[in-house]
């Protein structure tokens, strides 16, 4: 049966590395964000060299496994000499990842805002910066939301790699308990139960959010 | 008619193609200060085209278009500028979905003009208030009929202060019902003063509102004439053949009942389905 005692020692060490996955998570999500808002920007304006600088680490970052990915930051990089935290690696390898889907989420957005709305947008004398910020981003956050919170869970999901560059996350800690207690069951059973309470209330938020900003409120 | 030297729009000449295509061929009218000037012209003759290349939503390939004096079309016009002098309703109203009434119609004096935000305010609620929307300023445009949206996005192009307003077919998508509510602020509009170009199928309208009347086929102009002029006795025939269209002849003898007259008599219908 389980080792109860085994769980309560235990707990704390999980409660600590949620802590890290959480905040990699968080810093994961945000640059993600930023980036992915700036590579969509760059292809909806078509911005000369930009736009095909964007095309191609979007292809590099969808086509490649996060792991591969975080492999070559953290073991191939010191080899050319550049040395990296692992926390730096970590997050690095996470926002490489969430930046294409994010930027594809956002792209997706823009698509959607009619050419009407630019042109009612242009009508009123609005120059491409004040239609951007005034018309077509907030349309096209609003048709963007459920892509990004989507992408966020994933994201959040994805920290769970990221123990391989040695980050004390909740991954890494089930796999050093397992290593030196061989308590398998209770070790893989508190991961299971950290990122279910971790993500049910994020799903739950985003849900309603997403409620909150449905989209067939644009209706025009 | 307001004569006065020097016309407010002059378009000389314009032409505007679509890959090989005119849709504009050669198009020259004038508008004076304060007219009222119809624009009428079968399905595809190239209305929206003209209107469109007046605010530089339509790049042009040759001719001028000429705004107080000013030529608008040469290469380096700034088209932010002009479009603040020139307003545009256009006929799916194109209301910002995302914004209340009021801040639909406050994003342009405001952050375009960045005008003073009580004076704006002042100057919008006014608006909305002779279109008799005062009191749904809060309201998403989701949350307004076809005729209210159009009356909103008017207040939208007005509230920018233009000295010339495009409408293109504005009742076009409206209900027949809500048709009357959107044609009588225009009307207003015209009895204020406020010059302006008028693409409609609204033959009672046309007629009733008026200074001049343009009379477009094939992408040029066939006749620009007074409004009286055109309406009563066009100098084309293929003016009249236009109007006559719009006339719709009973071919079934009425029934006997109460006072209809007997006989071919043409009813004008208001609403015309042009293509
Ligand atoms: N974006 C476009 N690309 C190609 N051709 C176009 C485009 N817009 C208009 N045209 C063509 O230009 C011509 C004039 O079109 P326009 O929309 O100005 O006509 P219109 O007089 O407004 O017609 P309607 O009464 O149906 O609105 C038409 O032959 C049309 O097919
Ligand atoms: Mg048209």
């Amino acid at each position: 049966m389980l080792n109860w005692a085994f769980i309560a020692e235990k707990a704390p060490a999980y409660v600590k590395a949620a802590g890290l996955t959480l905040k990699l998570a968080g810093a994961g999500i945000a640059l993600s964000l930023v980036l992915g808002l700036l590579c969509a920007l760059a292809l909806y304006y078509r911005v000369p060299v930009l736009r095909r600088a964007v095309a191609a680490y979007i292809e590099l970052s969808r086509n490649t496994p996060l792991l591969i990915q975080l492999f070559f930051l953290y073991f191939g990089l010191p080899k050319l000499g550049v040395m990296l935290s692992s926390w730096t690696c970590a997050l690095i390898g996470l926002t490489f990842l969430g930046g294409s889907y994010m930027a594809e989420a956002f792209r997706g957005g823009l698509d959607s805002v009619s050419k009407a709305q630019i042109e009612a947008g242009l009508s009123i004398g609005m120059r491409s910066l004040a239609l951007a910020r005034h018309v077509a981003l907030p349309q096209a956050f609003l048709v963007a939301l459920p892509g990004l919170c989507a992408n966020s869970v994933f994201l959040i999901k994805e920290t769970s790699i990221v123990s391989i560059v040695a980050l004390p996350d909740l991954m890494f800690v089930a796999r050093e308990l397992i290593g030196l207690y061989y308590n398998t069951v209770e070790a893989l059973g508190m991961l299971v139960f950290a990122y279910v309470v971790i993500l049910l209330p994020v799903s739950w938020a985003f849900r309603s959010l997403e409620r909150r900003f449905r989209y067939a409120q644009l209706g025009t | 008619m307001n004569q006065e030297a020097l016309p407010l729009l002059q378009i000389k000449g314009l032409v505007k193609t679509y890959g090989k295509a005119p849709a504009l061929n050669g198009v020259s009218l004038s508008v004076g200060k304060g007219d009222a000037v119809v624009i009428l012209g079968p399905s595809g003759c190239g209305k929206s085209t003209l209107l469109r290349c007046i605010n530089g939503l339509e790049r042009i390939q040759s001719g001028e278009i000429i705004l107080n004096g000013e030529n608008i079309s040469n290469p380096g016009a700034r088209w932010d500028l002009v479009r603040q002098r020139v307003g545009m309703v256009f006929q799916s109203y194109d209301l910002f979905p995302h914004m209340s009434v009021l801040d639909n119609v406050l994003l342009g004096p405001l952050k375009v003009q960045k005008r003073d935000k009580a004076e704006a305010r002042r100057q919008a609620e006014g608006l909305l208030a002779r279109v008799g929307l005062l009191d749904r300023k809060k309201d998403y445009p989701r949350q307004l009929s076809g005729g209210q949206k159009q009356r909103v996005a008017i207040v939208r192009a007005l509230c920018m202060n233009p000295d010339l307003m495009l409408f293109d077919e504005v009742t076009a998508a409206l209900d027949p019902e809500m048709v009357r509510e959107v044609l009588d602020v225009i009307a207003g509009l015209a009895e204020q003063g406020m010059t302006m170009l008028i693409v409609t199928h609204e033959m009672d309208f046309a007629k009733a509102i008026a200074d001049k009347a343009v009379f477009i086929v094939d992408g040029a102009v066939e006749e620009e004439s007074d409004g009286e002029v055109f309406f009563r006795n066009p100098r084309t025939e293929r003016a009249r053949r236009f109007l006559n269209s719009f006339q719709y002849e009973s071919r079934r003898p009425r029934r006997k009942t109460g006072a209809a007259p007997s006989g071919l008599t043409p009813v004008p219908v208001t609403r015309a389905t042009m293509g």
